[in-house]
């Protein structure tokens, strides 16, 4: 599904992600964890083309295809979808028009038919009950004055309407109440399949209880310090950090 | 209805369609003797050609404004042509018959002439530069008592209505470019509609330029009298040129009480190359009076023109009057706009509203202005202002300058204003969901205008959407 070999990739001209090699199966879902500044949500970001990030050198295959010569749009046509950190709020722009728009990009690239309106408003309201998002929240501008962790369940319903072979999650555990961070895992899980890989980039491991990963791995300096199973989730939990970081050198 | 379009079509096919337009101009420059070759190429009454040479003798002790936010380089007055005509002598008699660019131009916009066809409710004036060539459904409106032709032939058979009216909102003395225009306006549309009568079509006029040297001066008169209810609609093409063309048009609106006047337009016309060469100046004045309880309502989607100066104003004469603007300006690559509105509240319980988006990409250039009078006996009067303005990109500038003046304590004034910009932030996340940047861009400008497009007759709102969209090409990515 994806293969990372040796990447090196940077933003306005500083280095962060060093020579990162990572490789996700189909049906996989690989946790990555790290300290703040290591250079995870970069990882994301780069995965995804956002603009200003430059890679330096590496490779970056997804299903074979080269990833990075691809424009961001065709990246997410093909598949790529990344719960962003920060979700953006884009005023103006009714929320479900935009996923509509977003979904028919997806199946026009895939050489699928369109959805019309009705088709449309059937799979998103079955998807917003997946999410518990209330239908009010369609209505309205695009994230446009969500709290925090509504913007995050508006992702991962976004996700679910889209369908992608490869979600990327960033931090969208964090800022979620309980009931929320129960909701976003079984939004992912039913998501899980053959067919669908996950990354998800968290600092806890209360989400990995609910989601729970086939491979760990802790992201320092800008590349992968130390992979593992999900016990390794619990492992860092206890000990921080310092523990892998200090292991690496040793 | 739809019998006259067809009728017409089909009588036209025989001749097949005009593809290059002879066209019989009067040589260059501005004096009496060529006012007077205008007035006798239309062989006008003595008043109009008084009312012509009055408005010439006026201009010529005139300066040309600089208050305006935009620049050019200045304009020869006497190396334009101020007549142009299409040469055939066989009148063109419907829009199955406008020139090859102005069908590129619809096409572009994804409206085929097959489609333009389900648009047969509308009465049509066209006017290729000078001259109007086409009025449809003339009869049918006929019946109601609406007159709906070009001034020309209004000078000619309602001299009494053009006369009472003509200059009654918009003096000759006005301003340089309405005078201008009094002294050499060449055609435009008319209408009048009768005491109680509610217009059954919307009635439209496509403007063009055509001629290259030319200026366009056209004159729009529209009355409403007591009671009475119209839509009127305006469409603006040109061909690309690399000169500059002045467009100075004028535009009277007169609602008498009770009446209801909408006037919508979409301008688009040629607005320069990506360098800015180009384009035409449209430097225009459009101002309605209304009287007793009348409604006079501007909405304005204006994406062509090197230059924009324009100013639609209500004039609210009348107790519980109604004066409205609402308006969607774009400027992209070198195009300046100066554009908003003139509110003057002389009756009590007058009201107005002016919703403002400017939308500059590009190097583009906007300012708004607008301003609001409440004279002394305008007790309650009541005005409510929103101006809004939306970046892309930042070599672009826009700019607001509200003028209010207040001399009766009654008076409620709001004003809300605000700038907001198209963020790369929001272009990546809507790339990243599969959409393209242009789309992204054309969904965020369609929701930031949304209140302005609703204002707009159907037909008019997807033309003006579809505008944008071309007006905004090349302006991400
Ligand atoms: N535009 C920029 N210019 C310089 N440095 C930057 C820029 N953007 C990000 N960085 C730096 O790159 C490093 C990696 O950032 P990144 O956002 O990838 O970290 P992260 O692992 O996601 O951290 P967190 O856990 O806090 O989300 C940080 O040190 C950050 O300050
Ligand atoms: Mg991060």
């Amino acid at each position: 599904m994806l293969e990372i070999k040796d990447l090196y990739a940077g933003i306005d001209g500083k280095e962060i992600l060093r020579g990162l090699t990572l490789s996700v199966q189909p049906g996989e879902v690989h946790a990555i964890m790290g300290p703040n500044g290591s250079g995870k949500s970069t990882l994301a970001n780069v995965l995804a083309g956002r603009p200003r990030y430059e890679v330096t050198s590496g490779e970056v295959l997804f299903e074979g295809k080269n990833l990075l010569d691809m424009p961001t749009e065709e990246r997410a046509r093909e598949g790529v979808f990344l719960a962003m950190q920060y979700p953006v709020e884009i005023a103006g722009v009714n929320n479900i028009y935009f996923l509509k728009a977003a979904l028919n990009a997806v199946r026009k690239h895939r050489g699928d038919e369109e959805l019309d309106a009705l088709e449309f408003l059937q799979l998103a309201r079955e998807k917003m009950k997946l999410v518990e998002l209330d239908e009010a929240f369609m209505n309205r501008g695009v994230n446009e004055g969500f709290s925090g962790g509504e913007k995050k369940r508006n992702e991962i319903f976004q996700m679910a309407v889209l369908d992608p072979k490869l979600a990327i999650l960033d931090e969208t555990d964090s800022g979620l109440d309980i009931d929320a961070l129960r909701i976003v895992a079984e939004g992912v899980n039913a998501l899980r399949s053959e067919a669908h890989s996950v990354l998800v980039i968290t600092h806890y491991q209360r989400l990995l209880r609910y989601l729970v990963p086939d491979f760990v791995h802790v992201l320092a300096n800008g590349r992968i310090v130390k992979s593992g199973g999900k016990e390794l989730a619990e492992e860092l939990e206890q000990k921080g950090y310092d523990w892998v970081e200090t292991a690496e050198v040793a | 209805m739809n019998e006259t379009v067809q009728e017409i079509a089909q009588q036209e096919y025989k001749y097949g369609f005009v593809t290059e337009i002879e066209a019989d101009v009067a040589p260059p420059g501005l004096s009496e003797d060529i006012v007077r070759y205008i007035s006798e190429k239309k062989n006008e009454p003595a008043w109009m050609l008084e009312f012509r040479l009055k408005a010439l003798r006026h201009w010529f002790t005139m300066k040309e404004p600089t208050w305006a936010n935009v620049s050019y380089p200045p304009i020869d007055y006497q190396a334009i042509r101020y007549y142009s005509a299409p040469k055939q002598k066989k009148k063109l008699n419907s829009l199955d018959e406008v020139d090859p660019e102005l069908r590129e131009t619809f096409s572009k916009l994804g409206i085929s002439l097959d489609e333009q066809k389900r648009l047969s409710g509308v009465a049509v004036d066209a006017v290729f530069d000078s001259v109007s060539v086409a009025t449809t459904f003339q009869a049918e409106l006929a019946k109601v008592g609406i007159i709906f032709c070009s001034f020309s032939e209004a000078v000619q058979h309602h001299p009494e209505l053009v006369r009472k009216y003509l200059g009654s909102v918009v003096p000759y003395t006005d301003n340089f470019f309405a005078t201008l225009n009094s002294a050499v306006f060449t055609d435009g549309s008319f209408c009048y509609i009768p005491k109680g009568v509610r217009c059954p079509m919307e009635l439209s006029t496509y403007f063009r330029i055509n001629q290259a040297g030319t200026g366009q001066f056209e004159r729009t008169l529209i009355v409403a009298d007591e009671g009475a209810t119209v839509s009127y609609l305006e469409g603006c093409t040109a061909p690309r040129r690399d000169e500059n063309q002045l467009h100075a048009a004028v535009v009277e609106l007169v609602a008498l009480d009770d009446a209801t006047i909408k006037y919508s337009t979409v301008q688009n016309w040629y607005p320069g190359d990506k360098q800015g060469r180009g384009g035409i100046y449209n430097f225009v004045t459009k101002r309605g009076k209304a009287f007793n309880r009348a409604k006079l309502s501007w909405t304005q989607v204006e994406t062509g023109s090197a230059i924009t100066w324009k100013y639609p104003s209500c004039i609210l004469q009348g107790d519980d009057s109604v004066g409205e603007f609402y308006s969607v300006a774009l400027t992209n690559h070198y195009q300046q706009a100066d554009t908003g509105t003139k509110m003057i509240h002389i009756g009590r319980n007058t009201r107005s509203t002016i919703v403002s988006k400017g939308i500059s990409a590009g190097h583009g250039q906007q300012t708004y202005r607008g301003e609001v009078k409440i004279l002394k006996n305008a007790e309650n009067a009541r005005n409510y202002s929103q101006c809004d303005s939306l970046l892309l990109g930042d070599q672009c500038g826009a700019h607001t300058f509200p003028y209010i003046e207040v001399r009766n304590a009654t008076a409620t004034m709001e004003h809300e204003a605000s700038t907001s910009k198209i963020g790369e932030d929001q272009l990546f996340y809507a790339q990243q969901r599969g959409i393209s940047a242009e789309d992204a861009v054309s969904m965020i400008v369609n929701g930031f205008c949304r209140e302005v497009f609703r204002e707009l007759p159907m037909e008019f709102a997807v033309e003006a959407q579809k505008l944008l969209g071309v007006s905004l090409e090349g302006s991400v990515g």
